[in-house]
């Protein structure tokens, strides 16, 4: 069986301190419900630099200068010790600051419904052109700004600001006058989705050094939703991130499953590409502004700095079988059915067990369970505890449970088959498919055979079902072997000898 | 017996248990389930 391949991974960080403030759920509804809250006079003071934000073990590990398992090796609180070395540039992504980003959101802004002002454009623009992953044709098309008095009028009118430093130095438009779909705080999620993703895909491409026009087609699978007041929810992202990161060639379409929506792309492409539709399927989702400082009541009311201060994103390019990249065993999925209830023992067994149960492998057989990985430092002083050990304590139990592990040993399994969590509470962005990249660099590096990758998401948030959803495939070491494609299929055996005894039946018949 | 004729709210944890698991063994005591919900809380 000749396997689909998780060829690259990339994964980015966008610190945007000014969009805590205005944009995160938690600060946005304090400025409407109690504007002269304590928590918003005291926001500011929690708020971290950039190079804070770099230096910050868990986003060294999200954008893969250091294996996740190394967290265990940094003493907590992580916000306090620091990777003093620590740099911007990763391995598998980097970290950008909120003046690059708001240029990606310009460059992004295919119906000229930002505004920046004048001389701030001009100088992000400068630092843009110093990086390579701009071109000189695009930041062409970026025009003169504006004058802050028009922005100020803009605003008071209705637009979004947007801020440097507690400083306006731009808006975003709303694209309709009545359209509820199209309002001026839609198209600022919107925007900030597509540009962080354009960020992530560029970053796949530009880090692996993938043709652009080699990826054929592209699932968005953020959790936002882009359309007018006839088609909420239309899409397409995939195609809008394509078209700025210059994969001219590639078509695309928006995946949605709440957290799970990544694992459900990360299958999803590599069906595509092993039933041969497409050659090469790169996945990618942006950042929610909605999640950015969620936990920031507990956050500031505990001391601690509000860590949920950066967008994420990711991308990951699924492709044929090079003989070299882990494969992604599209016979290995678990998936939990609506039939499948929700007893945690029959969520870990549709997602965990039953494929592995299927191919006769065990629960230890799988090296690194990748399940969700939000950074337990956000969720703990939150009251939300340590997510990825609530889930390896479930997978821990169940392979007690089944003879397949000692009880004495599932704290052992917790460490070697688990990992501390290092992804930002992004919703989408921490579920299972942080870990792909690591994974896959692990694997390569014979640290590991095998990996599991994990979604889950809530669906009951949605107010349609009560249901939640999971989805798993399993990565492995690539074998270099490949089957022949002439080799003669077990249907084709088949037909051969019902042709033989269709044969044999004539000639007894026919006394021949 | 410690929750017999009593009204129970049930918050569950997606990552956790689940309020539909919890719901199962509550109505074993002789509570009454009045409100049940599952929360994500990430």
């Amino acid at each position: 069986m000749t396997l689909p391949v998780v060829k690259g991974a990339s994964y980015i960080l966008v610190h945007t301190p000014d969009m805590i403030v205005h944009y995160g759920t938690t600060c946005a509804l304090e400025h409407e419900t109690n504007p002269n809250s304590e928590l918003l006079k005291k926001v500011p003071e929690h708020i971290r630099p950039f190079e804070e934000v770099v230096k910050y073990a868990p986003n060294q590990a999200y954008i893969g200068n250091i294996l996740p398992d190394e967290l265990s090796n940094i003493p907590k609180p992580w916000y306090k010790n620091l990777m003093q070395d620590a740099t911007a540039e990763g391995k598998m992504g980097e970290i950008v600051d909120q003046d690059e980003f708001y240029l990606t959101i310009k460059l992004s802004d295919a119906f000229e419904l930002v505004m920046f002002e004048k001389s701030y454009l001009a100088d992000i623009k400068t630092k843009a052109a110093a990086k390579p992953m701009y071109t000189e044709k695009e930041l062409s098309k970026i025009k003169e700004g504006f004058e802050i008095s028009e922005i100020e009028e803009k605003v008071a009118a209705g637009a979004e600001p947007l801020y440097s430093n507690h400083k306006l130095v731009g808006c975003v438009k709303a694209a309709h006058d009545k359209d509820k779909n199209l309002t001026s705080h839609i198209i600022v999620e919107n925007l900030v989705v597509k540009a962080s993703g354009v960020i992530a895909l560029k970053n796949l491409i530009y880090r692996n050094n993938i043709p652009a026009e080699s990826i054929e087609y592209v699932i968005e699978c953020s959790e936002e939703a882009c359309g007018d007041m006839n088609q909420r929810g239309g899409g397409n992202f995939a195609k809008a991130i394509c078209e700025n990161a210059g994969a001219l060639s590639a078509t695309g379409s928006d995946t949605r499953g709440f957290c799970a929506a990544p694992t459900h792309a990360l299958i999803n492409a590599a069906a595509l590409v092993k039933a041969g539709v497409y050659k090469s399927v790169a996945i990618v989702a942006g950042g929610a502004t909605a999640k950015l400082g969620m936990n920031a009541r507990d956050h500031v009311a505990k001391g601690l700095p509000i860590l949920e201060d950066c967008l994420g994103g990711f991308a990951v390019l699924v492709t044929e079988n090079d003989g070299v990249s882990p494969v992604l065993r599209t016979d290995v999925v678990g998936r939990h059915t609506v039939g499948t209830g929700s007893a945690p023992q029959a969520v870990m067994e549709a997602l965990i067990t039953k494929p592995l149960d299927a191919v006769g492998l065990k629960i230890g057989d799988i090296d690194k369970y990748s399940v969700e990985m939000q950074n337990p430092e956000i969720t703990e002083p939150a009251g939300a505890g340590d997510v990825p050990l609530a889930n390896y304590k479930m997978i821990a139990a169940l392979g007690a449970k089944r003879g397949d592990i000692q009880k004495t040993d599932m704290m052992n399994f917790i460490k070697e088959h688990g990992m501390p969590g290092f992804a930002p509470t992004q919703g989408h962005i921490p579920s299972g498919v942080p870990f792909v990249g690591a994974a896959r660099e692990m694997i390569m590096d014979d640290k590991i055979q095998r990996a599991m990758i994990v979604g889950k998401g809530s669906l009951f948030l949605g107010r349609m079902t009560n249901q939640f959803d999971g989805v798993s495939i399993v990565m492995e070491k690539n074998t270099g072997k490949q089957e022949s494609a002439e080799a003669v299929s077990k249907e084709e055996i088949k037909g051969m000898v019902a042709e033989a005894m269709k044969e044999f039946a004539s000639f007894l018949l026919g006394g021949k | 017996m410690m929750l017999q004729d009593k009204k129970v709210i049930i918050i569950g944890d997606r990552d956790g248990i689940p309020a539909p698991a919890i719901e199962e063994c509550i109505k074993t005591t002789g509570a009454e389930v009045v409100f049940a919900s599952t929360e994500c809380f990430v």
